[in-house]
C-alpha cells in the first residue's frame, strides 16, 4: 500500500530531511513509526500525504508513483488519505458536524449522504450527541476524536497521524489507539507516528524507527531475518 | 436485444450526467448564497466596499448619462441646421412675407419662418428686459428675420454652406448666418467629453479591479486555516476558489447597485434645477435616467469588474497558501 523506494528529501539549505529509506507498508497493516524529534517522522508523512515532494528516489501509495503525480492530481490523492493532527488542525468557527463533513463535502457528496455519513464516524468516536457543539468546547481528547472522525469519514484506505497521542493522559491514548484498531479491523491502512514508545511496545505491532533521517530500525524485517 | 440493452445503458448514462448537473447547480447555488451569507454577517464592512465600488462606478455612469441628455438635447438642433436671414432695415414686414413666399418654392428650402419686425421687438422686449429702452426709442430699430429651414440634402455642411452663399446675394438680405458652426463645435465637446467618460471610465473600472481585489486577499488571510485545511483534505483549487469568487461577483453587483441608486438620486437632485434653465430656453427638455439596457450593463459590468477583480486575487494568493 505505502513503498518507499530510497526516498531522500533535502531541503533548502542542504538538510536532510530523509536519507535513502525504504519500507513497504503491506494493506490493511498497523504500522508505528518512532524516533526522536527532529528523526524524520513528519517528514516522512508529509511525502505520503503530498505535503512534500521527495528529493530522490520513489514513494508509492496505493498504486499510485507520487513523484509523477501533477499539481492538479494532489487533491485527489489527499483524498485517499485520511491526516490526523497532533493538533487536531480544526476549524473552530464551525460545528462538530461540519468540521466532520468536510472531505464529504469537498468531495461532492450529496446532502443526505454526508448527514449519514457523518453521524457514522461521530457515532464510531463517541461525539454524536456532540454534533452540534463547536470545536473549542471540547475536552482535548475528543478534539482529537473530532479530527479522527474527519479522517475517517470518506473512509481512505490509508490513515495517517502524527503523534495523535501528544497531548493527551495515558488513559486517553489507550482509547484513541483502540480507536485506530478498530479501523485496522475492517482493513484501513494505519501509518501512526509517536514517540510515546511505552504505549507502542504493548501493541506489539510492526515498529519502523528512524533516527538521523535515516531507516534504523524495522521490526517487520527483524522478524523475517 | 443488444441495441435494447445499449439503449438502456445509454438513458442510465444520461440520467446519471443529468443528475450530475442537478448536483453541480445546486453546489453553486449554495456556495453562492453561503457567500452572500458571509457577506451579510459583517455588514458594516460589506457596505463600505460596496459604496467604494458604488461611488467608483457612479462617477463614470453618472457622466454618461449626462453626456446622453446632452445628445439628445442637440439631436433636436440637428435638423435644425437653419440659416437666419437678417433683412435691411428697409424691408418691410410686407416685403419679407413675399420673399418667404418666393424662397418657399426654392428646391433647397423646406421650411421658412418669418418674425417681421414688430414681432422681434415684442420678443426682445419680453426676453431681454430693456423694455425701457425700447419705449424711449422712436423707430423700430429690429430687421425682419426669415429663419430658413434647408431640407435633409442640403442640411450637411458643405450643402448648408452653398445655400447660405446664394441666399447672400439676395438684395433685401442684409446679413447671413448659417446656424450650423455652433452645433459642431457642441459636436467636437461632446466628443471630448465622451472621450473623458471612456478614460475616467477605465481608470475607475481598474480602481474598482483593485478594491475587490485587495477585500478578496485579505478575506483569503483572514480564512487561511481554512484554505490550508481543505487543502489537507483533498478540495481542489477550483473548490476553495469559487466562494471567493463569488464573494467578488456579488460585491460588484452591489456596488453596481448603489451606483445606480446614486445616480438616480443625483438626477432627481438636478431635475428641478434643469427644468428651470429649460423653461429659461423655453424648452421641453427633461432629464432621462438610466433606462433598462443601460441599467443591466452597469449590473452587468460592475458584476464582472468583481469577479475579475477577485479572480485575478484568488489566483495571486491561493497558490502561496499550501498546508504544511
Amino acid at each position: 500500500m505505502i513503498h518507499f523506494d530510497n526516498v531522500t528529501k533535502r531541503y533548502p539549505g542542504g538538510h536532510e530531511g530523509l536519507s535513502n529509506v525504504s519500507f513497504h507498508i503491506e494493506p490493511g497493516e498497523m504500522v508505528f513509526l518512532t524516533g526522536h524529534s527532529g528523526a524524520g517522522k513528519s517528514t516522512l508523512l508529509k511525502l505520503i500525504g503530498l505535503l512534500e515532494r521527495s528529493t530522490r528516489g520513489q514513494v508509492r501509495v496505493a498504486g499510485r508513483n507520487l513523484t509523477r503525480l501533477s499539481r492538479g492530481q494532489i487533491p485527489y490523492h489527499r483524498r485517499e488519505v485520511g491526516m490526523i493532527f497532533q493538533d487536531h488542525r480544526l476549524l473552530y468557527d464551525r460545528t462538530v458536524f461540519d468540521n466532520v463533513a468536510m472531505p464529504l463535502v469537498v468531495a461532492g457528496l450529496g446532502h443526505l449522504e454526508i448527514g449519514r455519513r457523518v453521524r457514522a464516524a461521530l457515532d464510531k468516536v463517541g461525539l454524536l450527541t456532540k454534533e452540534k457543539d463547536l470545536p473549542i468546547t471540547l475536552s482535548g481528547g475528543e478534539q482529537q476524536r473530532v479530527g479522527i472522525a474527519r479522517a475517517v469519514v470518506s473512509k481512505p484506505p490509508v490513515v495517517l497521524a502524527d503523534e495523535p497521542t501528544g497531548n493527551l493522559d495515558p488513559a486517553l491514548s489507550r482509547e484513541i489507539m483502540s480507536l485506530f484498531e478498530q479501523f485496522n479491523d475492517v482493513g484501513v491502512t494505519l501509518l501512526i507516528a509517536t514517540h510515546d514508545l511505552d504505549l507502542i511496545s504493548r501493541m506489539n505491532r510492526r515498529i519502523l524507527v528512524l533516527d538521523k533521517s535515516r531507516l534504523a530500525k524495522d521490526s517487520a524485517a527483524e522478524v523475517t531475518c | 436485444m443488444i441495441r435494447k440493452q445499449r439503449k438502456k445503458r445509454s438513458a442510465k448514462i444520461s440520467a446519471r450526467s443529468t443528475l450530475r448537473v442537478d448536483v453541480w447547480l445546486m453546489r453553486h447555488l449554495q456556495v453562492a448564497l453561503a457567500s452572500l451569507g458571509r457577506l451579510v454577517r459583517t455588514p458594516l464592512s460589506t457596505l463600505m466596499t460596496t459604496l467604494v465600488i458604488g461611488i467608483a462606478l457612479a462617477l463614470p455612469s453618472g457622466l454618461y448619462l449626462l453626456l446622453n441628455n446632452a445628445e439628445t438635447l442637440s439631436g433636436n438642433w440637428d435638423g435644425a441646421a437653419s440659416i437666419s436671414l437678417f433683412l435691411t432695415q428697409q424691408t418691410s414686414d410686407t416685403e419679407a412675407q413675399q420673399l418667404a413666399t418666393k424662397l418657399r418654392q426654392d428646391s433647397a428650402v423646406l421650411h421658412v419662418q418669418v418674425i417681421g419686425r414688430s414681432e422681434a421687438l415684442e420678443e426682445f422686449r419680453q426676453l431681454s428686459g430693456f423694455a425701457d429702452v425700447l419705449e424711449s426709442l422712436k423707430d423700430n430699430p429690429l430687421p425682419a428675420l426669415l429663419i430658413i429651414e434647408p431640407k435633409p440634402a442640403h442640411a450637411e455642411p458643405v450643402a448648408a454652406e452653398a445655400l447660405l452663399t446664394r441666399l447672400k446675394e439676395i438684395k433685401q438680405v442684409e446679413f447671413a448666418q448659417l446656424d450650423l458652426e455652433w452645433v459642431r463645435r457642441f459636436h467636437a465637446i461632446t466628443e471630448i467629453a465622451q472621450r473623458g467618460v471612456v478614460i475616467l471610465a477605465s481608470l475607475l473600472g481598474l480602481s474598482v479591479l483593485l478594491i475587490v481585489g485587495n477585500t478578496i486577499r485579505l478575506e483569503i488571510q483572514n480564512r487561511h486555516a481554512e484554505i490550508e485545511i481543505t487543502k489537507l483534505i483533498g478540495g481542489t483549487n477550483a473548490f476553495i476558489r469559487r466562494p471567493f469568487l463569488y464573494n467578488g461577483a456579488w460585491y460588484g453587483l452591489f456596488g453596481g447597485i448603489s451606483a445606480w441608486l446614486m445616480v438616480t438620486i443625483s438626477l432627481l437632485l438636478l431635475d428641478n434645477p434643469v427644468a428651470h434653465l429649460a423653461g429659461l430656453y423655453q424648452s421641453g427638455f427633461e432629464l432621462k435616467g438610466a433606462d433598462i439596457s443601460t441599467l443591466i450593463s452597469l449590473l452587468g459590468g460592475s458584476t464582472l469588474l468583481g469577479l475579475i477583480g477577485s479572480w485575478i486575487a484568488v489566483g495571486r494568493h491561493l497558490n502561496d497558501i499550501e498546508p504544511t
